[in-house]
């Protein structure tokens, strides 16, 4: 079988074994590449039926103009529902203190804002786009990766995980953290969205636009990061290769204007996708500490 | 371009990561900045060249010790295939996860230091390699540098192993001399082990032939997951099994057999319908519809009516604890084989396997990475078929109904 037809059926598969274990599963929806793959592949595990979950995406607040109307309208074709948890309530509840500095960002505090939601709705499955290529923490966990009452991750409690046999059994409070794309990587997705003609926000394409210089990666020019009279700004022809909020992504330079030429681009790049995270630089375990903590 | 899922196993200190670090690196698979990344970690060998084993350590944990405690996947791709690695901790405490890392793997390769020889976890891994039926065994003697390169020394290596092999029933055993640490043999063949004349271990792994398919005599499952029933207005009569297929053969017109419960039907419509195109269904996932309307749901199995599955409430398996708690023949536990739960006690345990000599040990308890054979009571009829028949419907695993966790893996041996 060719590659892409393993991984699809693998991860059709993986969200039809979600559906018919849990009774209140949820998709965590981004705007990125990867969880608008994994919606692609819901319609192909449900349809013509309607999807056994809702979307929920977690908005910092923070997020491109141009994620949020890509959401929108993805919502309004699908004909599903969608659940939006909102970072700026946490902070407005005292639940989470907004960072302060050239380097803020609400990306940390979105941990506590999901696990809110997942609360609030008693989600007991949450499906996830994160793949183990992206990160050596991620290599490490499972498909069906459980979590505690706190949402936190143990790396050495992991369940076995054997065959294709997927143990979601849980105690009340604890919820399951679904990937179901945990075996492609950054080049199966963009072949994969290729290959099914799917949409994608424009931010992934090549665009001209002011960006600021920061720690050496070039940002949006975005008035959410405090730009003063120090800073470098310019008009670049980039693209985003990793889509999280404003203050946690940077751009790449490039000319790619489509799907074949992004693609020749990531096979010929010698930078891991997230060596655009902000995020992943904090320290060596950057990733595991967060997914520790709860993180997706 | 097809995918080959691989599990590397040695002991501790065989080079393990090393290795994979090294194939990684050698097809260009790490990029700068996770370079930098293990650059700033500064974990350097004694020759002061890069730890390769870093990128395969993902725990905190386990770089402070520097060993492999869990299972980590890494990818790779070259111009002929795509590449799953599972690298397996070594150490005997960490069984369970070398039994995760193996269930997902077509081909195991068991690294032996060339110093030291074939020793007791060689044969211990082998025989866990034998026991879930991975389909090709590659041993790589690794270190060869440090035994100056001698022919005999690999030759003496690979007759003991062969012994091994025998004793253990297994067949079709490949070898290749390499040294992880310089490289030598790994993805191009090196000069400085001229003796040898087959593939480097990169050329091996895009040549070999996993047979993937091979059950033409003994029909196709479809475990069903999940039914869809829109109810919609514009589809008022929309019934769909969906599952993913094992084996091949399946196509519309095909009488079926809905088991446990035994009824016979036809396949009235496949979706998507590869079939017309001439593509093998196997491993697809898919909707099937049939032409009887009955009762079916998630757990249930349609199968080939010529040749169908098994089903029974006695069943015997080969058995690989994973906890603490040994297993307690006074309990109730759960299997799960695909998306069907059923409750089971194991009213008789047979036999337990000595892990160092594979002798079987009679009248002992079953306990934390022990493997054995049992004999299951099910409280409903388990749909089957045996390993030896259709490897892939003889699998289950064993849940804890206390703390929901996956205690055992099963492999069914007979009725």
């Amino acid at each position: 079988m060719d590659y892409l037809d393993h991984l699809e059926a693998e991860a059709i598969y993986i969200l039809r074994e979600v559906a018919g274990q849990f009774e209140n599963p949820a998709l965590l929806f981004s705007g990125g590449k990867d969880s608008i793959t994994l919606v692609h592949l819901a319609k192909k595990a449900f349809r013509p039926g309607k999807f056994p979950f809702p979307l929920v995406h977690i908005d910092t607040g923070h997020n491109f103009p141009e994620t949020i109307a890509f959401r929108d309208q993805l919502i309004e074709e699908l004909g599903e529902r969608l659940i939006v948890g909102y970072v700026q309530d946490s902070i407005d509840q005292g639940k989470v203190i907004e960072q302060n500095g050239k380097n803020a960002s609400r990306n940390p505090l979105q941990t506590v804002t999901l696990l809110d939601t997942i609360e609030k709705h008693g989600f007991d499955a949450c499906i996830g786009g994160a793949r183990r290529d992206e990160e050596k923490a991620r290599a490490k966990e499972r498909i069906f990766s459980v979590r505690d009452d706190f949402g936190q991750w143990d790396p050495k409690k992991q369940r076995p995980e054997l065959w294709n046999i997927f143990n979601g059994r849980i105690q009340k409070g604890e919820n399951v953290r679904v990937f179901p794309i945990s075996n492609w990587t950054e080049l199966d997705v963009w072949n994969y969205i290729q290959r099914e003609e799917i949409a994608l926000p424009s931010l992934y394409f090549s665009h001209k636009r002011p960006v600021v210089l920061r720690n050496g990666q070039w940002m949006a020019a975005d008035p959410i990061l405090q730009i003063d009279q120090d800073d470098i700004v310019e008009h670049r022809s980039v693209r985003f290769r990793t889509i999280g909020d404003i203050t946690c992504t940077a751009s790449v330079d490039s000319e790619a204007s489509d799907l074949p030429s992004i693609i020749e681009e990531i096979a010929a790049s010698t930078i891991s996708e997230r060596g655009a995270r902000m995020d992943d630089k904090v320290s060596e375990a950057a990733m595991e500490d967060r997914k520790k903590q709860g993180y997706f | 371009m097809n995918i080959l899922k691989f599990i590397t196993a040695g002991s501790v200190d065989d080079g393990k990561s090393t290795l994979i670090g090294r194939l990684l690196y050698d097809t260009n698979s790490i990029l700068d900045d996770q370079l930098e990344a293990i650059q700033r970690a500064n974990r350097k060998n004694d020759d002061g060249t890069v730890d390769l084993a870093i990128l395969t350590d993902g725990l905190k944990a386990e770089r402070e010790q520097g060993i492999t405690i869990d299972v980590a996947y890494k990818y790779f791709q070259t111009d002929k295939r795509k590449f799953i690695i599972a690298d397996a901790p070594g150490h005997i405490q960490y069984t369970r996860n070398m039994i995760t890392g193996a269930s997902n793997s077509d081909l195991i390769i068991i690294l032996i230091d060339a110093r030291k020889g074939v020793i007791e976890q060689t044969k211990r891994h082998s025989f866990i390699a034998k026991l879930l039926g991975l389909k090709k065994i590659l041993v790589c003697v690794n270190k060869m540098d440090m035994v100056d390169y001698e022919l005999a020394v690999y030759e003496n290596i690979k007759t003991a192993y062969l012994k091994v092999a025998k004793n253990l029933g297994i067949d079709g055993v490949d070898f290749i001399p390499v040294s992880a640490l310089k490289g030598d043999n790994i993805a191009t063949i090196s000069d400085r082990i001229d003796w040898y004349e087959g593939p480097s271990l990169l050329e091996y792994l895009e040549e070999v032939d996993i047979d993937q398919t091979s059950h033409d005599s003994s029909g196709w499952r479809l475990p069903v997951q999940w039914v869809i029933r829109p109810q919609a207005s514009d589809l008022p009569d929309y019934r769909g099994y969906a599952g993913r297929v094992l084996g091949e053969g399946i196509k519309i017109g095909e009488e079926v057999l809905v088991l446990p419960a035994g009824i016979r039907s036809t396949i009235k419509q496949i979706e998507p319908d590869l079939t017309t195109e001439n593509q093998s269904l196997n491993g697809r996932s898919i909707v099937i519809h049939l032409e009887d309307d009955i009762d079916i749901s998630r757990g249930d199995f349609i199968v080939s009516a010529n040749h169908p599955a098994n089903t029974s409430k006695s069943l015997e398996a080969h058995i690989s604890w994973f906890e603490n708690q040994p297993l307690d023949p006074s309990q109730v536990y759960l299997l799960q084989n695909h998306s069907k739960v059923s409750k089971i006690k194991f009213p008789e345990v047979f036999y337990k396997y000595d892990i160092h000599t594979q002798e079987k040990l009679e009248n002992q308890p079953i306990g934390l990475n022990d493997i054995g054979r049992v004999k299951i009571k099910s409280a409903d009829e388990i749909v089957f078929d045996t390993q030896d028949v259709f490897a892939e419907n003889s699998r289950a695993i064993v849940i804890d109904p206390r703390t929901n966790l996956t205690v055992a893996a099963l492999m069914i041996q007979s009725a």
